[in-house]
Protein backbone atom coordinates (compact mmCIF):
# COMPACT_ATOMS: atom_id res chain seq x y z
CA UNK A 1 0.00 0.00 0.00
CA UNK A 2 3.21 2.39 0.69
CA UNK A 3 4.66 3.38 -1.95
CA UNK A 4 8.80 3.37 -1.44
CA UNK A 5 9.81 6.71 -0.11
CA UNK A 6 12.66 8.52 -2.67
CA UNK A 7 15.67 9.45 -1.27
CA UNK A 8 18.71 11.57 -2.42
CA UNK A 9 22.19 11.81 -1.09
CA UNK A 10 25.24 12.58 -2.99
CA UNK A 11 26.90 9.78 -5.11
CA UNK A 12 30.11 9.42 -2.96
CA UNK A 13 31.01 11.33 -0.11
CA UNK A 14 34.14 11.67 2.22
CA UNK A 15 34.48 11.45 5.83
CA UNK A 16 33.99 15.28 7.48
CA UNK A 17 31.64 16.04 4.58
CA UNK A 18 28.53 17.99 4.96
CA UNK A 19 26.02 16.55 2.72
CA UNK A 20 22.27 17.55 1.55
CA UNK A 21 19.69 14.48 2.16
CA UNK A 22 16.44 15.14 0.14
CA UNK A 23 13.30 13.02 0.81
CA UNK A 24 10.21 12.74 -0.15
CA UNK A 25 7.50 10.34 0.59
CA UNK A 26 3.80 9.57 -0.27
CA UNK A 27 0.96 10.44 2.37
CA UNK A 28 -2.31 12.31 2.17
CA UNK A 29 -1.38 14.46 5.39
CA UNK A 30 -5.07 14.48 6.27
CA UNK A 31 -5.52 17.68 8.63
CA UNK A 32 -8.72 16.96 10.28
CA UNK A 33 -10.19 19.98 9.45
CA UNK A 34 -11.70 18.94 6.29
CA UNK A 35 -15.49 17.54 6.15
CA UNK A 36 -16.62 14.68 3.35
CA UNK A 37 -19.56 15.25 1.28
CA UNK A 38 -21.63 13.87 4.75
CA UNK A 39 -20.19 16.88 6.44
CA UNK A 40 -19.10 14.54 9.23
CA UNK A 41 -14.84 15.76 9.84
CA UNK A 42 -12.53 13.53 8.15
CA UNK A 43 -10.66 12.21 10.68
CA UNK A 44 -6.71 13.81 10.82
CA UNK A 45 -4.13 11.57 9.61
CA UNK A 46 -0.74 13.06 9.32
CA UNK A 47 2.96 11.87 9.17
CA UNK A 48 3.75 13.52 12.50
CA UNK A 49 7.26 12.67 12.94
CA UNK A 50 10.52 12.14 11.08
CA UNK A 51 13.83 10.43 11.88
CA UNK A 52 17.18 10.13 10.25
CA UNK A 53 20.07 7.87 11.78
CA UNK A 54 23.53 7.35 10.60
CA UNK A 55 25.31 4.27 13.11
CA UNK A 56 22.24 4.72 15.31
CA UNK A 57 23.11 8.42 15.97
CA UNK A 58 20.12 10.72 14.79
CA UNK A 59 21.30 13.64 12.49
CA UNK A 60 17.73 15.04 12.08
CA UNK A 61 14.48 15.00 13.36
CA UNK A 62 11.57 16.32 12.35
CA UNK A 63 7.94 16.70 14.27
CA UNK A 64 5.40 17.49 11.31
CA UNK A 65 2.20 19.51 12.41
CA UNK A 66 -1.05 19.55 9.98
CA UNK A 67 0.70 22.59 8.56
CA UNK A 68 3.36 20.45 6.73
CA UNK A 69 2.19 19.95 2.67
CA UNK A 70 0.80 16.62 1.70
CA UNK A 71 3.84 13.64 0.48
CA UNK A 72 6.14 15.65 2.68
CA UNK A 73 9.45 16.72 1.24
CA UNK A 74 12.29 17.17 3.61
CA UNK A 75 15.76 17.90 2.98
CA UNK A 76 18.24 18.69 5.66
CA UNK A 77 22.26 18.12 5.97
CA UNK A 78 24.49 15.78 7.75
CA UNK A 79 27.90 15.55 8.88
CA UNK A 80 29.54 12.49 7.38
CA UNK A 81 31.10 10.76 10.73
CA UNK A 82 32.03 7.09 8.58
CA UNK A 83 30.67 4.97 6.26
CA UNK A 84 27.16 2.80 7.05
CA UNK A 85 23.19 3.18 6.21
CA UNK A 86 21.50 6.05 7.16
CA UNK A 87 18.36 4.75 8.06
CA UNK A 88 15.02 6.70 7.46
CA UNK A 89 11.89 6.45 9.76
CA UNK A 90 8.34 7.94 8.68
CA UNK A 91 5.69 7.17 11.54
CA UNK A 92 1.92 8.22 11.05
CA UNK A 93 -1.23 8.77 13.42
CA UNK A 94 -2.61 5.66 12.99
CA UNK A 95 1.18 4.37 13.75
CA UNK A 96 1.55 3.39 10.05
CA UNK A 97 5.81 3.24 10.27
CA UNK A 98 7.60 3.49 6.61
CA UNK A 99 11.70 3.09 6.78
CA UNK A 100 13.63 2.95 4.68
CA UNK A 101 17.86 2.81 4.51
CA UNK A 102 20.36 4.42 2.13
CA UNK A 103 24.30 3.53 2.44
CA UNK A 104 26.87 6.29 2.30
CA UNK A 105 29.29 5.19 -0.36
CA UNK A 106 33.30 6.72 0.77
CA UNK A 107 34.88 8.28 -2.83
CA UNK B 1 -8.28 73.60 -28.85
CA UNK B 2 -5.03 71.57 -29.60
CA UNK B 3 -4.08 72.54 -26.33
CA UNK B 4 -6.79 71.91 -24.38
CA UNK B 5 -6.98 68.21 -25.84
CA UNK B 6 -3.16 68.17 -24.66
CA UNK B 7 -4.19 69.12 -21.04
CA UNK B 8 -7.00 66.52 -21.09
CA UNK B 9 -4.37 64.27 -22.25
CA UNK B 10 -2.17 65.02 -19.57
CA UNK B 11 -4.61 64.66 -17.02
CA UNK B 12 -5.68 61.85 -17.63
CA UNK B 13 -2.27 60.23 -18.16
CA UNK B 14 -1.61 61.58 -14.68
CA UNK B 15 -4.64 60.19 -12.95
CA UNK B 16 -3.52 56.97 -14.35
CA UNK B 17 0.16 57.52 -12.86
CA UNK B 18 -1.21 58.54 -9.51
CA UNK B 19 -3.24 55.63 -9.50
CA UNK B 20 -0.88 53.32 -10.68
CA UNK B 21 1.70 54.18 -8.02
CA UNK B 22 -1.10 54.27 -5.11
CA UNK B 23 -2.08 50.59 -6.16
CA UNK B 24 1.70 50.33 -5.92
CA UNK B 25 2.28 51.49 -2.78
CA UNK B 26 -0.62 49.42 -1.75
CA UNK B 27 1.26 46.41 -2.57
CA UNK B 28 4.52 47.03 -0.76
CA UNK B 29 2.23 47.89 2.32
CA UNK B 30 3.36 45.30 4.48
CA UNK B 31 1.04 42.38 5.80
CA UNK B 32 -0.96 43.81 9.49
CA UNK B 33 -1.31 40.80 11.44
CA UNK B 34 -4.36 40.59 12.79
CA UNK B 35 -5.12 40.73 17.14
CA UNK B 36 -6.04 37.68 16.51
CA UNK B 37 -2.60 35.89 14.67
CA UNK B 38 -0.36 37.65 17.13
CA UNK B 39 -2.21 36.40 19.93
CA UNK B 40 -1.97 32.68 18.42
CA UNK B 41 1.40 33.69 17.47
CA UNK B 42 2.45 34.32 21.12
CA UNK B 43 0.62 31.12 22.50
CA UNK B 44 2.50 29.08 20.21
CA UNK B 45 6.10 30.78 20.56
CA UNK B 46 5.52 29.87 24.61
CA UNK B 47 4.48 26.34 24.24
CA UNK B 48 7.31 25.62 22.02
CA UNK B 49 10.24 28.01 23.83
CA UNK B 50 8.55 28.70 27.46
CA UNK B 51 9.02 32.30 28.91
CA UNK B 52 12.39 32.91 27.10
CA UNK B 53 11.87 35.83 24.82
CA UNK B 54 13.10 35.58 20.95
CA UNK B 55 15.39 37.97 19.62
CA UNK B 56 15.99 39.26 15.76
CA UNK B 57 18.11 37.51 13.47
CA UNK B 58 20.68 34.56 12.48
CA UNK B 59 17.93 32.54 10.64
CA UNK B 60 16.97 33.34 6.72
CA UNK B 61 13.67 31.79 5.90
CA UNK B 62 13.12 31.95 2.11
CA UNK B 63 9.26 31.95 0.97
CA UNK B 64 7.81 33.29 -1.98
CA UNK B 65 6.14 36.44 -2.16
CA UNK B 66 2.93 35.47 -3.53
CA UNK B 67 1.89 31.73 -3.18
CA UNK B 68 -0.54 30.87 -6.15
CA UNK B 69 -1.28 27.37 -4.12
CA UNK B 70 -1.21 27.34 -0.53
CA UNK B 71 -1.48 24.04 -0.09
CA UNK B 72 2.00 23.36 -1.29
CA UNK B 73 4.39 26.92 -0.38
CA UNK B 74 8.41 25.79 -0.56
CA UNK B 75 10.24 27.09 2.23
CA UNK B 76 14.26 27.13 3.17
CA UNK B 77 15.61 27.74 6.64
CA UNK B 78 18.80 28.14 7.48
CA UNK B 79 20.62 29.71 11.15
CA UNK B 80 23.70 30.74 11.07
CA UNK B 81 25.88 28.64 13.63
CA UNK B 82 29.32 26.58 13.82
CA UNK B 83 27.15 23.51 14.85
CA UNK B 84 29.97 22.24 17.24
CA UNK B 85 29.33 20.54 20.22
CA UNK B 86 29.87 23.77 22.25
CA UNK B 87 27.45 25.80 19.90
CA UNK B 88 24.49 24.63 17.88
CA UNK B 89 21.30 24.92 16.80
CA UNK B 90 18.81 23.03 18.96
CA UNK B 91 15.29 23.18 17.18
CA UNK B 92 13.42 24.95 14.65
CA UNK B 93 9.85 25.68 14.56
CA UNK B 94 7.72 26.89 12.01
CA UNK B 95 4.11 28.85 12.82
CA UNK B 96 1.79 29.99 10.14
CA UNK B 97 -0.80 31.90 13.41
CA UNK B 98 -3.06 32.01 9.97
CA UNK B 99 -4.23 28.81 9.58
CA UNK B 100 -6.70 26.97 11.51
CA UNK B 101 -3.68 25.53 13.19
CA UNK B 102 -0.58 27.74 13.50
CA UNK B 103 1.93 24.65 14.05
CA UNK B 104 3.22 23.98 10.67
CA UNK B 105 6.44 22.04 11.68
CA UNK B 106 9.18 21.37 14.73
CA UNK B 107 13.00 20.79 13.18
CA UNK B 108 15.64 19.24 15.87
CA UNK B 109 19.34 19.33 15.16
CA UNK B 110 22.50 18.22 16.79
CA UNK B 111 26.62 19.36 15.94
CA UNK B 112 26.28 15.33 13.85
CA UNK B 113 23.85 17.79 11.50
CA UNK B 114 26.64 19.78 10.34
CA UNK B 115 24.26 22.67 9.01
CA UNK B 116 21.31 24.12 10.55
CA UNK B 117 18.98 24.10 7.64
CA UNK B 118 15.77 22.79 6.20
CA UNK B 119 13.41 23.14 3.23
CA UNK B 120 10.29 21.33 3.16
CA UNK B 121 6.61 22.25 2.11
CA UNK B 122 4.24 23.96 3.78
CA UNK B 123 0.10 24.93 3.63
CA UNK B 124 -1.07 28.23 4.23
CA UNK B 125 -4.71 29.21 4.55
CA UNK B 126 -4.34 32.68 3.86
CA UNK B 127 -1.99 35.83 3.07
CA UNK B 128 -0.03 35.86 6.75
CA UNK B 129 3.41 36.08 8.53
CA UNK B 130 5.17 33.29 8.50
CA UNK B 131 7.21 32.92 11.98
CA UNK B 132 9.96 30.64 12.14
CA UNK B 133 11.69 30.71 15.73
CA UNK B 134 15.72 28.55 16.85
CA UNK B 135 16.94 27.34 19.44
CA UNK B 136 20.13 27.32 20.24
CA UNK B 137 22.28 25.50 22.75
CA UNK B 138 23.03 27.96 25.34
CA UNK B 139 19.42 28.80 25.64
CA UNK B 140 19.09 31.54 23.23
CA UNK B 141 16.34 32.16 21.21
CA UNK B 142 16.01 34.00 17.41
CA UNK B 143 13.29 34.79 15.40
CA UNK B 144 12.39 35.95 11.69
CA UNK B 145 9.17 36.67 10.25
CA UNK B 146 8.23 36.53 6.46
CA UNK B 147 4.81 37.56 4.75
CA UNK B 148 3.36 35.52 2.19
CA UNK B 149 0.32 36.41 -0.09
CA UNK B 150 -1.62 33.49 -0.57
CA UNK B 151 -3.56 33.60 -3.51
CA UNK B 152 -5.52 29.85 -3.23
CA UNK B 153 -5.82 29.31 0.62
CA UNK B 154 -4.74 25.50 1.32
CA UNK B 155 -5.94 23.43 4.42
CA UNK B 156 -9.27 22.62 2.67
CA UNK B 157 -12.33 24.39 4.63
Amino acid sequence: MTVKPRIKVPDTVKVGDVIEVKTLVSHVMETGQRKDKDGKTIPRNIINAFTATHEGKTVFEAKLQPGTSSNPFLSFYMKVAGPGDIEFTWVDDAGVKITDKVPLKMG
Amino acid sequence: MNGERGNHFIDRRTVLLTAASAASVLAMLPHVATAQEAQILEAAIKKAVGDTKPVDGRISLTLPEIAENGNTVPFELAVQSPMSDADYVKAVHIFAPGNPQADVASFLFSPASGKAAVASRMRLARTQDVVALAEMSDGKVFMTKRTVKVTIGGCGG
